[in-house]
């Protein structure tokens, strides 16, 4: 297993050398340079020169990447163009939020979409399983940014003065504000610090850090502003889980083992939750699994329309603003979250069905 | 897949069809199983609803879709629909769908977007299918060194979610919908060279393909004459499930500003440049919005109709409605 596990990683730095080199380049590619995006008007041929020099944007391309790569081994992603401050800085304050909204999508996902399958399978051809199959293929039909701004709409302004009001922009409301646990406890860290990054990184889990110091007021309104972007975000893979669980479902319940166990007398949901659930889940994990890509990309529609400033949207504003050190960095970023889950996916496979071994 | 092991679990039907040996009649099988669908019946119709919007816009719409009514008639900008069969009194101009942020007919540019969708959906599919097709080709074929490049670079795409991806080359490329179409294109090859070197490694070493080669045949005549056609099942249900999601990913481009661009009526930018008016203006955001839905959904439904009728094998649902 730990061999499997090492194995796989040491694959899929091949992987990720390749996506460096294409990120690498595709932003270098980016039409106009950095000099005139940021020093506007003043971009004299001689301030572009000192610029480029400081930069290291002289040098030759592939001692630019090799530097680069040094760099990052290093743990160090450079500066951003826009910001004007370390990436890894950046990424500190942005990667929870993206996290947070694709893990609550996930599980809305995952909650929702598997017992949906697994009740349209048991009642096959009923009008509950037409039902939910019409939902799935239209939950798969929906824009994200289409249900966002619906979903906004309704909620936001239609039912606005009722309990069923959701704020539809932001991760908290004005006036509240979330406090790092570590400030909360008194702990002694020096700002700046990698312990210090550590630390505010995981205090930007608004609802992981205000469980952890006990504020519940920020904690209710940190998940009131997650449904609404969890919900529109989670309809796809939603409708995909669920879809997968059914067709998967009625695949393992005409197996003879299912046929065997209702014979000797096993009670219908026993059959159902322990003999075939089991079974059908390995293609619903794999399914989880690939759409955690369809996510992170989902993640920069849903953070654009309900305002939030994580990952996805930093790629695509940097993308625009050809801040090349922090497309670098966020896109390798996700590409090893891909890459991890995955290895994630197939390793659960042990556990789901244990004839799988890995070799 | 071997010859043999096809032909086991498969209805009477089909071993009919392989029997006769008319490929003809396997289309014939198919065409019929379709119709025995109501879901994939029902895409059909969405489908030909949009092929007829698309084909008659001059007809069907009111107004050209760049048609400014300032002046012309007695509007105001954003204003809500007016349908004279719901109670909008008779002497306002009737606008099914509002009027848009440019005092445009609205309904007159959803109307006209359908062209853009279909035109979308079938050159994106178009060149990520010959590409994809022709790359998984070379790879299963020839094997080896050719593989391994061709697989890896195919990897190193798959590795990133395919919007950000498409984002990225549309960057690089400068917006507009042409740039986004080769961005769409691009990031889907990856899932056509895989299904077509897997074909081509199942099909490969059956006898009909030895056969073939006994009889001097080349290489590119054994790739194109006796093995793509073999292995074109699956990449008809991926295309058409595909050209689903290139709509969308073409709609969300736009919707950011990167794919079409203002004036023209393509869906998502309509959606992208009237979003923040949708508590003020919701007819703006909900019509282009339902006009994409059904679109994809008509496609969806289309194409999970032909896996189940092209493929027994992939379709464990109708199995069962079948037996």
């Amino acid at each position: 297993m730990f061999s499997y596990i090492a194995r796989r990683l040491i694959y899929s730095i091949p992987v990720l050398i390749g996506i460096m080199i294409v990120v690498f380049l595709l932003a270098r590619l980016i039409p106009g340079d950095p000099c005139t995006a940021i020093l506007g008007e003043k971009a004299t041929p001689e301030a572009c020169a000192r610029y480029n020099a400081a930069q290291g944007l002289d040098k030759p391309i592939t001692t630019q990447f090799l530097i680069y790569m040094g760099n990052v081994l290093k743990g160090d992603f450079g500066n951003s163009i826009r910001f004007s401050r370390p990436v890894t800085q950046v990424l500190v304050e942005r990667l929870p939020t993206t996290i947070e909204l694709s893990m609550g999508a996930l599980m809305l996902a995952v909650i929702v979409g598997i017992p949906a399958g697994v009740l349209a399978a048991m009642r096959h051809n009923s009008p509950t399983d037409v039902a939910t199959m019409v939902g799935a293929n239209i939950g798969v039909s929906m824009p994200v940014f289409w249900l966002g701004l619906m979903l906004e709409y309704l909620f936001g302004l239609v039912l606005k003065d009722t309990p069923l009001w959701l704020p539809p922009t932001g991760r908290l409301s004005a006036g509240l504000a979330s406090v790092p646990f570590f400030e909360a406890y008194g702990w002694a860290v020096t700002e700046g610090t990698a312990t210090y990054k550590v630390l505010e990184f995981f205090s930007n889990f608004y609802i992981f850090n205000s469980i952890i110091t006990g504020d519940w007021e920020v904690l209710n309104d940190a998940v009131r502003h997650l449904i609404l972007p969890s919900l529109a975000l989670a309809t796809i893979p939603l409708a995909i889980i669920a879809r997968m669980t059914r067709s998967s479902l009625l695949d393992v319940l005409g197996r003879e083992y299912v046929r065997a166990a209702k014979a000797k007398g096993v009670p219908h949901r026993t059959v159902i939750a322990k003999h075939a659930l089991r079974n059908a889940l390995l293609p619903v994990v794999t399914i989880i699994g690939l759409s955690l890509g369809g996510l992170l990309g989902g993640a920069v529609l849903t953070e654009t329309i309900f305002g939030l400033s994580g990952v996805g949207r930093a790629v695509y504003e940097a993308i625009t603003a050809r801040d090349y050190p922090i497309i670098q960095a966020f896109t390798v970023v996700i590409a090893v979250g891909y890459v991890l889950v995955n290895l994630i996916v197939d390793v659960s496979y042990t556990y789901l069905d244990p004839r799988v071994r890995l070799e | 897949m071997s010859a043999s092991s096809k032909l086991v679990g498969q209805g009477p039907e089909i071993l009919d069809a392989e029997r006769l040996g008319k490929p003809a009649s396997l289309w014939r099988t198919t065409a019929r199983r379709l119709f025995q669908r109501r879901s994939a019946i029902l895409g059909m119709l969405i489908l030909g609803g949009l092929l007829i919007l698309a084909t008659f816009a001059p007809w069907i719409a009111p107004y050209a879709p760049d048609e400014v009514l300032i002046g012309t008639e007695d509007v105001k900008r954003r204003e809500g629909p007016c349908i004279h069969l719901l109670g909008c009194p008779e002497d306002r101009p009737q606008h099914l769908m509002g009027i848009d942020g440019n005092v445009r007919d609205q309904f007159s540019r959803v109307v006209y977007g359908s062209r853009y969708s279909l035109v979308i959906g079938f050159v994106t599919v178009g060149i990520a299918i010959i590409i994809g097709t022709l790359l998984g080709a070379l790879a299963g074929y020839f094997r080896g060194l050719v593989d391994n490049l061709i697989m890896r670079v195919m990897d190193v795409l798959l590795a990133f979610p395919s919007l950000l991806l498409a984002i990225a080359i549309v960057a690089v490329l400068g917006p507009g919908l042409i740039n986004a179409l080769l961005a769409i294109a691009v990031v889907t090859i990856p899932a056509y060279a895989r299904v077509m070197r897997a074909s081509v490694l199942s099909v490969k070493e059956t006898d009909f393909v030895s056969a073939s080669r006994a009889l001097g045949a080349g290489t590119a005549r054994i790739l194109f004459g006796s093995i793509l056609p073999n292995a074109m099942t699956p990449l008809i249900v991926l295309g058409t499930l595909e050209i689903a999601s290139a709509i969308l990913s073409a709609a969300a481009l736009s919707f950011l500003g990167l794919g079409a661009q203002p004036p023209t009526p393509e869906w998502g930018s309509m959606l992208g440049s009237e979003r923040n008016q949708v508590f003020t203006a919701p007819h703006l955001v909900f019509f282009p919005g339902l006009a994409i839905t059904l679109t994809v959904l008509g496609f969806n439904l289309l194409g999970d109709g032909l896996r189940d009728a092209l493929d027994p094998r992939l379709g464990r649902g109708t199995k069962i409605e079948v037996v």
